[in-house]
Order: structure tokens, then C-alpha cells, then sequence
């Protein structure tokens, strides 16, 4: 126990015992560890140690960003390509939630679900999404139908299989308890299956997620006339270094944000998750 | 007339042929609080198992108002060890939960969860968080819950077993109370010889290898607690004392007995 550690005398009244002062909260030194970062991007192009055509500097990529948020890229806004990147994973995210977090109820309380529905899944899942691509652009061509099939069908594992999780595990006291209270099969699900589930089904999500993000924007490098993958690998054509940095940069944020904004989904929908109960 | 009547009840886990229970009889009828108590291993969670409908006798009939037990169902009200509450729900909902599955209008069951409450001492908790109660606390809220849905019986599964011996005596002093208020029939097992003594209108004492019953007792202290004598009075009376030494020597005789027959 480290508060065994402190001389009594020390600690001052009002001052937490949590936080002594003049020490750094782990927020802020990530924080400085980001500007630091800039700062030495700034420094090594502003002295000339790296020619702009491989590193642009900051001031550069912001100016580029306000020029392609206003005029736009290839036809295109940023606002644009990032619209139709956003709106695949959008459409992959919904389809997968409504069919994969059924499958999962079906695999982790019905025995023959499990049986047929299990072994195709993971033979599935490992495969990398972009080396069964070709196969779907083969059958479905080259539109917006192959992109948000194959984000769908990289989502749909991770929410299958968490889901399935989340149901093997439910407390068999909770079912008992329903059950005594006179819960039929589809109320046990509703009512004490699905909520118990909520957090795994919310992990899987969030990994979906990641893993959707990073096969969207690979899948827009092949096979597609807009979209932020689509963007970067056009502006590396012509070597226009600062559209593609910026790029990056904004895949980054969105998958940032979307990690963010699924941990506080997260925190508001099962508060419950990691209390003792 | 009894309420429910267990006849000739035996039972085996799946895959193992030496039984957990051997030949149990036993009835239960309208003001009656029925105590099974035993050491772990005597079978008594597989008894109030067989009772709710979670597992089935391998032989024997348990019937209800004469019809056969089947299945769990919300006639028989069960409350366990530990609470088996939904997090997700705050207490008035989680006391209303049984009322909800039976498709009851939601002001009717908030009425009658509030009720429930008031009767297990915790008015001015129902917008209270699961996590944010104490044991003590969610065992109320598992008792309100199992009475709000007016079951024929209730079912208790060792139900104080997790909490503090302050806290045990506590709620010792409130099911009399509401066991007397409610007058339903009460079917509780323990392994705390003090508070089977204590809380029996009739005590059945397990005893292991396979389960059978090995000593039956009509007592009278709950009900003299019921009455308005205190509980502390009740304890040190030199009868509950005298009755609580005759089981526990009941239960080392029996226990010596096993192991003299393990020995031979």
C-alpha cells in the first residue's frame, strides 16, 4: 500500500492522497508526447533536413487541408471522400449488427446453430478481408456492392463471435431467477440474454470497428473513384505528398474518434460492466 | 392440507450413479416456514433445486395443490444466495420483473413493487442502481422481487449465507416479519444451525451420502419472535440453546458415523 509510504506529517488537509502535486497526468503527458511529435516534424522540415516532397511541413498540410475542404480533390471535397468513406462503413456496420448479434444468440444458446453456423465463421475470420476481394469484385463488381460487402463481412466475425461469448457466459443464476418468475424462452432472451450480452456485444463492435476501418480504406486503394483510401492513393500518383500526409491524418482521427465515441456508448449503455454485483 | 407434497423424491447428477437423494418425503403447508439443514454435500441445494423446477427427481412425485411440479414456474417465488439481480434495471424495475414478464401494465406492477419494498424495509430505494447497494440490501430486493410476483411458495437458497453475521441476524428478524405478514409457506435451506433453529416452524436435518433426512423438529421460536418477544431474548433462552446443542450433536454423530463406515 503506497499511502503507508507518506509521513502523516506530509500530507497536507484537502490535498488527494491520489494525486500529489507537480506530478503529470497520464492525459497530459500523451498530450505533450503528440506536441513534441509536431514540434519535431516542424523542426526537421522547416531546416531543410527533409525535402518536402517526402515530408511536407505542418503548415503546409494544414493549408492543403482548408484547400481541400473548400475546392476539393479529384472531383471531390474532402468532405466528399470522407462522406463516401464514412457512409461504407456506416451501411457494413448496420447490416452487420442486425444479422451478426442474432447469429451470435443462435450460436451460444442453440446447439445446432452452433454446429453449423460456428465452423463457417472461423474458417472465415482469419482469412485477410482483402485476399477474398478479388473473389467479390469477380461476383459483384466493382460499385459500392463490393466494398460495403466485404467491410460487412469483416465486421460481422468479431460482433458473431463476441456476441456468442457474452451469451455462453450469462450468469445461470440470473436465468434461473426469470425463469422462476415465469420467463418464457423469448423473454429469457430479451430480457436477461441480450442485456447480459450488451457489453461483449459492444466489444465486438468496437473491434469490428477497427477492423472494418482499416479493410475500408485498403479496399478504396483498389477499387474506387472517391473515398479517403481512394484519395491518398490518387495524390501518391502525382506525388503530392501533402494530400496523401493529410490523408492519413484524417484516417486517423476518424478511427480515433470512433474508438472514443464507442467507449462512451460504452459507459452510458452498460454502466453496470466491471462493477461488482 | 398441505401445500406441496414431495413423495419418495431421489435424484442423481448425470453420469454418476451413487444418488444425491435417497427416499425424501417431506410436505408443506400454509403457515409453515421449513427448514432443510445440512452440512455441503448433504444435498439440500438439489432438494430446493428438484422443488423449483431447474433439475428432475430421478424417482419420487412433487406435486403443488396435487399437480406434479414441471419445469420452473412463478408459483414457486426462489430467492438465492447470491441476489441474481439485473444490473441493467434500477431496484423498482428489478422488483417488478416478474410482473413485466407476466404482461402487467407498468403502473399497476410499480405500485405493487413499491409495496414489496415498503414490506422489506426499503422505501426511498427504487431508483437505486443494482452495484450500489449493499448485501444485506440486495437480498431485500430478491425477497421483494420473489413476493411481488405472488408465488404459492417461496424458495430460499441459503440466502444469507454471503452476508456478515450482523447483517444475518437482520435479516433473520425481517423474513419472520414478513413471513408472518405475507403467511406464505416458506421452504429455506442452510447450513447455520442457529438460524434453522431460529426461523423453523418444522427443521429437517440432512445428513450426507446419499442426502436423507435424519431427524425431523417441530419448533416454536420464530414463531415466538413473530409474536413480539425479542430475538435476543429468544437466543439466550436455555430451550433454544438445549435444541440448537441436540442438532448440532445430531449433525458430528451422524458425521462420525460416515466416517466410521468410510473406515470399515
Amino acid at each position: 500500500m503506497s499511502s503507508y509510504e507518506i509521513p502523516v506529517a506530509a500530507i497536507k488537509p484537502g490535498t488527494p492522497v491520489t494525486a500529489p502535486r507537480r506530478s503529470l497526468s497520464t492525459r497530459w503527458i500523451s498530450v505533450l508526447t503528440l506536441v513534441a511529435l509536431v514540434a519535431i516534424w516542424w523542426a526537421v522540415t522547416a531546416t531543410g533536413l527533409i525535402e518536402p516532397l517526402f515530408l511536407p511541413p505542418p503548415s503546409a498540410v494544414l493549408q492543403k487541408g482548408w484547400l481541400l475542404a473548400t475546392s476539393g480533390y479529384m472531383d471531390s471535397t474532402l468532405w466528399q471522400h470522407l462522406g463516401a468513406s464514412l457512409s461504407r462503413i456506416g451501411l457494413g456496420l448496420g447490416f452487420a449488427i442486425l444479422t451478426a448479434v442474432p447469429v451470435g444468440i443462435a450460436i451460444g444458446a442453440n446447439r445446432i446453430a452452433r454446429g453449423v453456423l460456428d465452423p463457417l465463421i472461423e474458417f472465415y475470420r482469419p482469412i485477410p478481408p482483402l485476399a477474398y476481394l478479388p473473389l467479390i469484385v469477380i461476383w459483384c463488381g466493382i460499385g459500392e456492392l463490393s466494398k460495403v460487402l466485404l467491410i460487412y463481412l469483416a465486421i460481422f466475425a468479431p460482433i458473431a463471435i463476441a456476441t456468442a461469448t457474452g451469451v455462453r457466459t450469462v450468469d445461470p443464476a440470473k436465468l434461473r431467477a426469470a425463469q422462476s418468475l415465469g420467463a418464457t424462452r423469448v423473454q429469457l432472451i430479451r430480457h436477461v440474454i441480450l442485456p447480459s450480452a450488451l457489453p461483449d456485444i459492444l466489444t465486438g463492435v468496437r473491434i469490428g470497428l477497427g477492423v472494418g476501418w482499416s479493410t475500408l480504406v485498403a479496399a478504396e486503394l483498389i477499387a474506387a473513384t472517391s473515398g479517403l483510401g481512394f484519395m491518398v492513393q490518387s495524390a501518391a500518383q502525382f506525388l503530392v505528398t501533402d494530400v496523401v500526409v493529410l490523408g492519413i491524418l484524417v484516417i486517423a482521427l476518424i478511427a480515433f474518434a470512433m474508438e472514443l465515441g464507442l467507449r462512451a456508448l460504452q459507459r452510458k449503455l452498460v454502466p453496470w460492466h466491471g462493477q461488482a454485483h | 392440507m398441505a401445500l406441496l407434497q414431495l413423495e419418495r423424491i431421489s435424484a442423481q447428477y448425470p453420469g454418476n450413479p451413487e444418488p444425491v437423494l435417497a427416499d425424501i418425503s417431506l410436505s408443506l403447508g400454509p403457515r409453515q416456514l421449513l427448514v432443510a439443514l445440512g452440512p455441503s454435500g448433504s444435498g439440500k441445494t438439489s432438494l430446493l433445486n428438484l422443488i423449483a423446477g431447474f433439475v428432475e427427481a430421478s424417482a419420487g412425485r412433487i406435486t403443488l395443490d396435487g399437480v406434479p411440479v414441471k419445469g420452473p414456474s412463478a408459483e414457486r417465488g426462489v430467492v438465492f444466495q447470491d441476489d441474481a439481480l439485473l444490473p441493467w434495471q434500477d431496484v423498482l424495475a428489478n422488483v417488478g420483473f416478474g410482473l413485466e414478464l407476466a404482461g402487467i401494465a407498468r403502473n399497476k406492477r410499480e405500485a405493487r413493487a413499491r409495496e414489496m419494498l415498503a414490506l422489506v424495509d426499503l422505501s426511498g430505494f427504487e431508483q437505486r442502481r443494482i452495484w450500489q447497494l449493499s448485501g444485506g440490501q440486495k437480498q431485500r430486493v430478491g425477497l421483494a422481487r420473489a413476493l411481488a410476483a405472488d408465488p404459492r411458495v417461496l424458495l430460499m437458497d441459503e440466502p444469507f449465507g454471503a452476508l456478515d453475521a450482523f447483517t444475518r441476524e437482520q435479516m433473520q428478524e425481517l423474513l419472520l416479519q414478513v413471513w408472518q405478514r405475507t403467511a406464505k409457506p416458506v421452504f429455506l435451506i442452510t447450513h447455520d444451525i442457529e438460524e434453522a433453529v431460529f426461523l423453523a416452524t418444522d427443521l429437517i436435518l440432512l445428513a450426507p451420502n446419499p442426502g436423507q433426512i435424519v431427524e425431523r423438529l417441530s419448533l416454536d421460536f420464530g414463531q415466538r419472535y413473530a409474536a413480539g418477544e425479542s430475538a435476543r431474548s429468544i437466543k439466550s433462552d436455555p430451550r433454544f440453546i438445549e435444541t440448537r446443542e441436540h442438532v448440532l450433536a445430531k449433525v458430528f454423530s451422524q458425521r462420525s458415523a460416515a466416517q466410521r463406515q468410510e473406515r470399515a
